[in-house]
């Protein structure tokens, strides 16, 4: 069995409350030696005391083993979240002997280990910890309640059948089995194959809802995108001034719009220039705008062309609307005018991207999946070759279900005699 | 004083198990002694007279591999060789022969009786004699004789505790006029071994003399005939060919009528059956919509005018089975030499065991149907490792051990132990990870020299196989040097890419419609490879490419077997196991992350639990050096 670690569940730093999370079978004893435990599940008000002395007045809740997020006997003690407090709690519990001070993630890797939570929901778990916005909190909470376990259950069905009717074939030859299984199983094999697809598409997007979406701020110099990017901000995150060619270097601002994380890129005027630095600052600012999810073009006057093409789905606006009063769409940053409708186009944009967010949304998902949908199309061709060989198809099925195993779960031959033996009357 | 006689290993019970481990104990060198109540009854076929099949035809083949006896009397007694699945590609092709009983069954009594070192003993064993610290040292027979040894091989097959069942008729016996070993399966069941209980059914037997044969389909035998040994090439006897019928919908309303007389559904079996094996009560529940089930007419020997209708077991009353076999197309003045019955047995939980079939006592092994295995060719290959590794024990060697990756053998040992049984386990190639490679036509080439190294393999099979290797490996090398440009395999009828790239002769020959006339033209040399070792160099060229992505399979698989996990690790004391998982684990003991992931029910988590458990008891270990 192993220790009884403690630490500071909530972030650092002053605070009206302040949680310790205790762990481990010395879990209830610590906290005794402090107060009296309140029943499990049920928080209680108690008065601290240390040899003597009075702590804090906390919550005090209790959970037993088995029905803890660790899994482990735990408590937690709310106290208030001021720094000496903290620190004279943290102190307390980490001179009791059997107690020490949790490692990174200790908890989540006990609850892990203790089979409260699989591996797919530990990543859902730590996503929806370092979840920022509305958006990545729903995704994470969709990995966390099993939405690729009920994906991957229907993928599970179908690989069983394909697996078992070529397997059927093989095994049974002697037997009342079909002979010519190929064209049920070409029919499970595409609409697996098609939602490997589908799904693997959605992973950037999935991704991007966890990561961010980058929107990058483009147009000719000294068109307003400084000034652009700061009204977006609410603060003076790049430095404005009237000179052309201010801003050199890509600068970054993180925000929530609309629910989404966005990382709102504000780039170097694009212009042909002799000066060097200016050079490599343009030829940054069209390198990460390329990349970027989103473009925001800031034009100067209407019909401007500029060194970067926008892409389907982006932005064109007219910048420094303050000197274009008669041009109705016309945005500036500096009287707010076309704000709030810009950053309604921009998170309109960004949500149509996340609403094809799949529920994979990790790179060994991906991988996976990958893999999978390659052995599927050895398997397809090989099906659809004259005198194609069905131990090799059986082969192929088999290299797919090994590379899902990790979102379907373990797929075996059981599984596959199991569907065999209730669908076909072997036996002759 | 009763009389007392030594030898290094005893080998209880004659079927299939007990004589293949008996003759691989006396080839290994031992002093061995087979016990059978009835010498005239090894070797007896008790169910289906065929051997072989698919998956099946695999494991006699390496059992012959190994020099063992079922493919030499399987190729003596066969009377319609087939080659199932002959236009699928080598990897599932399986030999298999109906055979003829009796043939079959002097054949193994003559294989024994040539046997040095081999002691044939009539009697019933009745005891199990322990020595210090509880290691078996011997038997105990009915007479008082008692038969000391380093080794006591277990093969009771059916007998212990056997209940035959005809409707609601029951009587004791191990297979029908045979009778069950009552005493020794006490004796055994005071071990507190755990066990569990399984059945099995068998069909009318039918007078051929009565059958219309006429008006029936017919399967005849291979013309190009496959044979279960590498050591022959052509059958010994006549060759016949099996009839075909099928039950219809008077057939399934008779059947259906009379369930509840049926042992089975009348409640009187409690083991669990065969999927793979159902009776005909089971086939028409279960698939009522069929409307009618294929039967097979095999004919039981040459002189023998027994037919096996394969297909119709059961356990209907002896009146009933008259009614319903009658109703069948050629059956209708048919006369039932002797009614189907269903019996129940005893097995010992597979998951016990050692992989050498040593069980939790020492000194004993256990092989055949007792570890909960159907079929003569899975007994005889489990025969074949526990009488090994008695003997490897008795003269003090290493212990014969088989891999997934290398054999069926490996595949079966493997599952019975990590997995246990929840039904007869029967062995099929879908088991095998690792089919493209484990062939049956390659068993000798993966598995003789292993036996010729541990001293299972006899001296004229030792030059029979150095010779074929030698051909094998001088094609192989004559291939793998002539490597050809695109212009010249075009030049020679072949469609390939024109992309600059050489293949040699072997890529070559794994290609579709490529023969071996497409090769002579590439190379005259080839012209003097015999056809045998042409065809042999095909089916390995053929499978190169997948094999090749397999490695990484069985690489994943090696290295998971290196993962060992400490002996002394409490599995029920891990948390975050289910109690179901972590009481399978404790009962099994997997001795490395390979076989506790093959455990049943064993999930990706609690695999990534273990594994945590594993490296954190390997810190705490040198942390306290």
């Amino acid at each position: 069995m192993g220790d009884t670690i403690f630490a500071l569940a909530s972030a650092r730093g002053k605070a009206g409350v302040a949680v310790f999370r205790i762990s481990g079978p010395l879990a209830h004893e610590a906290v005794g030696r402090l107060c009296s435990l309140p029943a499990p599940r049920r928080a209680g008000l108690r008065l601290l005391v240390w040899q003597g002395d009075v702590l804090d007045e906390a919550l005090v809740l209790r959970f037993d083993a088995g029905a803890s997020f660790t899994g482990e006997a735990s408590a937690e003690l709310q106290v208030h979240g001021s720094l000496a407090v903290v620190k004279a709690v943290a102190r307390v519990l980490g001179e009791m002997p059997g107690l020490r001070m949790a490692e990174a993630g200790e908890f989540t890797r006990r609850a892990l280990e203790n089979g409260r939570l699989d591996l797919a929901q530990v990543e859902g778990l730590a996503d929806l910890i370092d979840a920022e916005t509305e958006a990545q909190r729903r995704q994470a909470m969709r990995v966390l309640s099993g939405a690729i376990g009920r994906r991957a259950e229907g993928w599970r069905k179908a690989l069983i059948r394909a697996g078992a009717l070529v397997e059927a074939t093989i095994d049974f030859a002697d037997e009342d089995v079909p002979v010519d299984v190929t064209p049920e199983v070409l029919g499970l094999i595409d609409v697996l194959r098609a939602e490997l697809q589908r799904e693997i598409a959605g992973t950037g997007a999935a991704e991007r809802v966890r990561d961010g979406f980058e929107v990058a701020i483009l147009g000719a110099p000294n068109v307003g995108k400084s000034t652009l990017l700061n009204a977006l901000a609410g603060r003076e995150a790049a430095i404005t001034s009237e000179i052309a060619g201010t801003t050199r270097d890509v600068i970054e601002v993180r925000m929530d719009l609309a629910g989404l994380a966005v990382t709102v890129l504000d780039t170097a005027g694009l212009r042909e220039t002799e000066d060097r630095v200016e050079q490599i600052g343009v030829a940054r600012a069209m390198e990460r705008a390329q990349a970027a999810e989103l473009r925001v073009f800031l034009l100067s006057h209407p019909g401007e062309v500029l060194m970067l093409t926008p892409q389907p789905g982006d932005i064109v606006v007219l910048g420094k609307a303050d000197l274009h009063l008669d041009e109705p769409h016309a945005i500036s940053g500096l009287t707010g005018r076309g704000i709030d409708a810009l950053i309604a186009r921009i998170a309109d944009r960004l949500s149509e991207m996340a609403a094809s967010a799949g529920a994979m949304t990790r790179e060994r998902h991906r991988v996976a999946m990958l893999r999978a949908f390659e052995a599927l199309e050895s398997a397809r061709s090989q099906l659809e070759r004259p005198g194609g060989a069905t131990e090799l198809v059986a082969a192929d099925l088999r290299q797919a279900m090994l590379a899902l195993d990790l979102l379907v779960g373990r797929l075996d031959v059981e599984n596959l005699l199991d569907e065999i033996f209730a669908s076909f009357c072997i036996g002759k | 004083m009763f009389h007392v006689k030594h030898f290094d290993v005893v080998v209880i019970g004659g079927g299939h198990a007990g004589a293949e481990a008996a003759a691989a104990s006396a080839r290994m060198g031992a002093r061995t002694a087979l016990v059978s109540m009835q010498k005239d009854r090894i070797g007896v076929m008790s169910c289906n007279p065929a051997i072989g099949g698919l998956g099946k035809g695999h494991l006699v083949r390496e059992v012959d591999a190994l020099d063992g006896l079922m493919g030499l009397a399987a190729d003596a007694a066969g009377i319609q060789f087939r080659l199932l699945n002959r236009r699928k590609g080598p990897a599932v092709q399986g030999p298999r022969t109906q055979a003829d009983r009796k043939l079959y069954r002097l054949a193994i009594q003559a294989l024994l009786s040539q046997q040095v070192g081999l002691e044939i003993v009539e009697g019933e064993v009745v005891d199990l004699i322990e020595g210090p610290g509880g290691k078996v040292t011997g038997v105990q027979l009915l007479d008082g004789t008692a038969l000391t040894a380093a080794s006591v091989v277990l093969t009771a097959g059916t007998f212990l505790n056997g209940i035959i069942h005809i409707g609601d008729q029951r009587k004791s016996g191990g297979r029908e006029g045979d009778v069950a070993s009552i005493r020794l399966g006490q004796r055994l069941g005071s071990l507190g071994l755990p066990r569990g209980r399984l059945k099995t059914g068998t069909p009318p037997r039918l007078d051929g003399r009565t059958i219309a044969w006429e008006g029936l389909e017919e399967q005849p035998a291979d013309d190009d005939p496959v044979m279960l040994s590498f050591r022959n090439s052509r059958p010994a006897v006549r060759q016949v060919a099996c009839g075909i019928t099928h039950t219809n919908e008077r057939t399934h309303d008779i059947v259906r009528a009379n369930l509840g007389r049926s042992a089975m559904y009348g409640g009187h079996i409690e083991g669990v059956g065969p999927r793979y094996c159902p009776s005909i009560e089971d086939k028409v529940v279960r698939f009522a919509d069929k409307t009618g089930h294929q039967i097979f007419l095999e004919p039981e020997g040459l002189d023998d005018h027994t037919v096996y209708p394969n297909g119709i077991s059961t356990s209907l009353p002896a009146e009933v089975q008259f009614d319903y076999v009658r109703s069948i197309k050629g059956l209708e003045r048919v006369n039932i030499l002797q009614p189907g019955y269903a019996i129940e047995y005893d097995f010992f939980d597979p998951s016990a065991l050692r992989p050498t079939l040593e069980s939790v006592l020492s000194g004993l092994y256990f092989a055949g149907q007792i570890n909960g295995t159907t079929g003569y060719e899975e007994a005889a290959a489990q025969g074949l490792v526990a009488g090994a590794n008695a003997a490897a024990a008795a003269l003090g060697l290493d212990p014969i051990l088989f891999s997934r990756s290398e054999s069926y053998i490996g595949v079966m040992l493997d599952d019975l132990i990590s997995r246990g049984v929840t039904e007869p386990y029967r062995m099929f190639t879908s088991r095998a990870e690792f089919r493209l490679h484990l062939r049956a036509d390659n068993a000798d080439q993966r598995l003789t020299a292993k036996g010729i190294a541990t001293g299972l393999v006899g001296a004229d099979r030792v030059q029979f196989f150095a010779g074929k290797m030698e051909r094998l490996s001088a094609a192989n090398a004559l291939l793998a040097e002539r490597s050809c440009t695109p212009p010249e395999l075009l030049a020679a009828g072949l469609s390939v890419s024109r992309d600059g790239a050489r293949r040699n002769l072997l890529q070559v020959l794994a290609g579709a419609d490529v023969t071996w006339d497409h090769i002579l033209l590439l190379e005259p040399r080839s012209a003097e490879v015999d056809p045998e070792t042409r065809l042999q160099v095909w089916r390995d060229a053929l499978y190169a490419q997948y094999l090749h992505r397999q490695d990484a399979e069985a690489n994943t698989l090696q290295r998971n077997e290196a993962i060992t996990i400490p002996a002394d690790l409490q599995f029920s004391g891990l948390p975050g196991l289910s109690n179901e998982l972590s009481a399978k684990l404790q009962r099994r003991r997997p001795s490395n992350l390979a076989e506790a992931e093959r455990i049943e029910g064993m999930t990706p988590a609690a695999l990534l639990l273990i594994l945590a458990h594993c490296r954190k008891s390997a810190q705490a270990r040198t942390a306290v050096r």
